[in-house]
């Protein structure tokens, strides 16, 4: 039987499915039906009756979210009877809803202004008191004005649907009824802030920008967020060169319409008050502020004088993972022209044994859309909602359609879905719960063990739980194993990457990992590694990781981006190492460069550059810059031009940043197909001494997210610092 | 429900009872560990006996039945502790207990007395004298309606609606027992009755 029903709109013929709402074909075929509490990404609820419409043969009008299509069903959604719904139900929004949108926030992008504009009277009928409700303190994310609240619960399902742990209820009844916590409470949950844009009208709206700007006032400008490697796209609202606030940028494949608050709250890292306003130098161990031809020329001459003197190895070059892709590749080519192979964005990285195992870059191994319909998820290291929330939402999905999701972890992190299994130490690190996982699924395939984990495979004692999570690998069509942040921080991340890879070749999963940064994946493509250069090309002779170009303590470093050593490098020796170092230049937009630099080039922020993000999926993603820089910063990719043109490298004429993506682009045509070149290794028995845990918490993850101090007030953000409530 | 399973389960077998104490806020327990419910003993068993009249996935279902055992049980009014409680043991997130609890008017949410009466005033009553008797509650306790008396002893609820007994109007409700055929008499013994 087919699934195809035929209905009319205003006289159209159309095609829905069975099970589809009126509204799903009417915004489907563009028709118009107005709407409050109706959202695509959220459960129906019809408690607005906003979206009304005739259909023929009922005796009332009907809401088009809640109606079922029927064959033959005839909907007018423009009739005198439609119209005259509407308009009735919008005259009941109104009676309570005040008049004070001159000072509302959602003034000029409210959906109960614009449906005003459309349905309702030119007077009111009303004369009698509105209703007052107290406004609520949701945390220092959201600002509520309650009395503005239509009701139309969006917030409340959010919260309950895409959340997973219903934060906000309809407390009360009737007239009564109001949209609350019930007790003082905060929204904590790390995609909280979604409903601001939820809100359809002036209720909930974003705390740090209230009263700030007006919408028709600001630019809006595309950006890609930094945080983390999941690309995802947002707006910048503008106002006279300024970042007023940060919204969702719709995209399906990528972060659907959510941000993550860390997403939308880090542009107050922006304009926090340390940034660096002008270049400086050290002179006579006092920084003094000078002009930028000055500072680089003095760059130019240390770095050119250290190369010649005593060599390129003696420089090393480290970059925060968040860079432009544009960013990485030019200081790639300078540090390789100034003959240093000392490459390295992976701060918080302590293994590097098998770095020629690492693939082209480190890939989520589905798209990121496909990870909803995952049958079976195994996430080896990761706290993952607060390392990349909008991916843990989209695991999330998948369990809750059935797909089955474990955990092998040092520690119990909670998600707000069901988890198949869930192995935490218990004494066992997380190497020996993954052998474990392996033997089961050794045992149960039949399959001879991989000569790389033969021997720790016969010592394992799988028991119950390791079996089932090694049957689900084994079962469904799309399988994955992930290797989150933790785990690649470990100390013993080859040995964990060994036995992953190794259970994803037994089970036929596909291995797949949570780069840390929002471009690491753009710094493996060009190459920003001891041992490769563009494209995954083996250098003829590698240079130092960032662990050991530490603990060589070299004449000279380049510190590129945001880096606050004691906060995002892993090496214990990086301190002592900047400190002995003959030469320092941090480019960094904060001032806290100055602690470590001996020349200090302030440079702009991810709103402030034009660049290109490679998401974890392998997508690029290139964006112009959206806010006037601050001070007498400069985008990264022109103070490294002119550093090149000063040190007399060749190729580097660049006068916009597409033009080195282009250059980027043809680099890695040339190098052709990547193979991996890694020597098999065996492991014998695994590392002695106690695991260690590099946790990170999600706002202290990078300099400009601690530079937030709406996330810092967050109760998660206090808890991290150790700040009571 | 938004039913998330408990995933307190699998440990690699082997035991670790303080990362059971994580609490994501939805989690179904059976009992709660570790700590001691504020729930009687009574009131648990009230629950568990509604609990079973309903698929396990639709726990929700009780939360009505639960908190009318929870306020009868602890003296006529809810707690946040005792909602907290209820959440806790059926495995809700608190706010869907809080908004069942606001929502039905036979839940207090406030402090009140702790024998709850309703006089009745609709039609029937009214014709027949129910004002009067309304009245004469209020004289007597020295109270208006949705107040409670100082010693804590009566809470004199705001009536919603006809209590269906017209056909021996004018009554009151008493902690859910009907008095009907009402005089002023008759409501002095009961009041008295009631310590």
């Amino acid at each position: 039987m087919s699934d195809e029903v035929n209905i009319e709109v205003n006289g159209v013929p159309m095609k829905a499915r069975k099970g589809q709402m009126v509204i799903h074909v009417t915004d489907a075929n563009d028709v118009y039906v107005p709407r409050f509490c109706y959202h695509e990404k959220l459960p129906i609820a019809a408690n607005c009756r906003m979206c009304l419409v005739e259909v023929e043969k009922a005796p009332k009008p009907m809401p088009a979210c809640a109606t079922p299509v029927a064959e033959g069903m005839k909907v007018f959604t423009k009739s005198p009877k439609a119209i005259a719904a509407q308009r009735a139900v919008m005259e009941f929004l109104l009676i309570n809803h005040p008049l004070d949108c001159p000072i509302c926030d959602q003034g000029g992008e409210c959906e109960l202004q614009d449906l005003a504009m459309g349905f309702g009277r030119d007077i009111s009928r009303y004369s009698e008191r509105k209703r007052v409700v107290k406004d609520k303190n949701l945390g220092p994310l959201v600002s509520t004005d309650m009395t503005r609240c239509i009701h139309c619960t969006r917030c409340v399902r959010f919260t309950q649907d895409v959340q997973g742990f219903q934060e906000l209820g309809t407390v009360g009844r009737g007239e009564m009824t109001e949209i609350g916590t019930f007790i003082e409470k905060s929204v904590d949950h790390e995609l909280s802030a979604n409903i601001i844009d939820l809100c359809p009208v002036g209720a909930l709206n974003n705390k740090p920008y209230r009263y700030r700007a007006r919408a028709w006032e600001m630019t809006q400008h595309p950006l890609i967020s930094p945080h983390d490697a999941v690309g995802t796209n947002i707006y910048a609202h503008v106002l006279r060169g300024r970042v007023m606030r940060i919204v969702p940028r719709a995209n399906e494949d990528v972060n659907e319409t959510w941000i993550a608050d860390r997403d939308r709250f880090s542009y107050q890292g922006i304009y926090s008050e340390d940034r660096l306003l002008k270049p400086s130098i050290r002179e006579n161990g006092v920084l003094q502020e000078t002009d930028w031809e000055t500072a680089l020329q003095k760059v130019a001459e240390k770095l050119g004088r250290i190369a010649k003197q005593h060599g390129g190895g003696q420089i090393g070059a480290i970059a925060s993972p968040n860079s432009t892709l544009e960013e990485l590749f030019l200081l790639s080519r300078i540090a390789r022209g100034l003959g240093s192979a000392n490459l390295d964005h992976r701060l918080r990285r302590s293994d590097f044994r098998d770095d020629a195992s690492d693939p082209l870059f480190p890939s989520l191994g589905v798209s990121i859309k496909e990870l909803e319909t995952a049958n079976s998820v195994l996430v080896v290291g990761s706290n993952i909602r607060k390392e990349v929330p909008l991916l843990a939402h989209r695991i999330r999905k998948a369990a809750l359609k059935g797909g089955r999701v474990s955990f092998i972890n040092a520690k119990r992190y909670d998600y707000l879905f069901p988890v198949a299994g869930y192995l935490a130490s218990n004494g066992m690190g997380s190497l020996d719960h993954l052998v474990a996982v392996a033997a089961a699924a050794i045992n149960a395939s039949g399959k001879t063990a991989p000569a790389s984990i033969a021997s720790l495979v016969g010592q394992a004692q799988p028991n119950d739980t390791h079996k089932a999570i090694a049957q689900q690998l084994s079962e469904g069509e799309r399988r994955l194993i992930l290797l989150g942040a933790i785990a690649q921080r470990d100390p013993a991340f080859a040995d964990l990457r060994l036995v992953a890879s190794a259970l994803a070749e037994v089970t036929g999963a596909t291995l797949g990992y949570l780069p840390e940064g929002g471009n690491a994946v753009g710094a493996h493509l060009v190459g920003f590694l001891p041992g490769r250069s563009v494209g995954g090309q083996t250098v003829a002779s590698p240079g130092l990781n960032v662990a050991d170009m530490f603990a060589a303590k070299l004449k000279a470093y380049i510190v590129f981006g945001a880096i606050e050593p004691k906060l995002d490098i892993g090496a214990e020796s990086v301190s002592a190492a900047l400190d002995g170092a003959e030469f320092v230049v941090a480019l960094s937009p904060y001032s806290t460069a100055a602690q470590f630099a001996d020349v200090v080039l302030p440079i702009g922020t991810f709103a402030e550059t034009a660049g290109t993000y490679v998401n974890l999926e392998g997508r690029w993603q290139s964006v112009p810059g959206a806010a006037s820089p601050v001070g007498e910063s400069r985008p990264g990719w022109k103070v490294l031009r002119v550093l090149a043109n000063l040190l007399d490298l060749p190729g580097f004429e660049y006068t916009a940043a597409d033009q080195i993506t282009a250059d980027i682009r043809n680099a890695l045509d040339e190098a052709g197909a990547f193979t991996a070149k890694a020597a098999t290794r065996t492991l014998q028995a695994k590392a002695a001494g106690a695991p260690v845990v590099r946790d990170v918490p999600i706002y202290q993850v990078d300099a400009m997210v601690r530079r937030s101090s709406a996330l810092q007030n967050t109760r998660e953000g206090r808890e991290e610092r150790g700040v009571g409530a | 429900m938004s039913g998330t399973q408990d995933p307190g389960s699998n440990d690699g077998g082997k035991s670790a009872p303080e990362l059971d104490e994580i609490d994501t806020g939805n989690v179904a327990h059976d009992a709660p560990h570790g700590r001691k419910s504020i729930l009687s003993e009574h009131a648990r068993h009230e629950i568990d006996h509604w609990l079973t009249k309903f698929p396990p996935d639709r726990r929700r279902s009780a939360v009505i039945a639960a908190l009318r055992a929870v306020q009868h049980d602890i003296g006529g009014y809810l707690t946040k502790e005792s909602m907290d409680a209820v959440a806790e043991y059926i495995g809700l997130p608190p706010i869907q207990v809080y908004e069942v609890a606001t929502f039905y008017s036979m839940f207090e949410t406030k402090p009140v007395g702790r024998h709850s009466i309703s006089v009745c005033t609709n039609i029937s009553c009214m014709l027949c004298g129910g004002e009067e008797m309304l009245s004469h509650v209020e004289k007597r306790l020295g109270i208006k309606v949705g107040e409670s008396t100082p010693d804590g002893r009566f809470f004199l609820k705001r009536e919603e609606e006809c209590l269906a007994a017209c056909n021996n109007a004018p009554m009151m409700m008493v902690d859910h027992v009907y008095f009907e055929n009402l005089t002023p008499e008759k409501i002095d013994e009961i009041l008295d009755r009631h310590k």
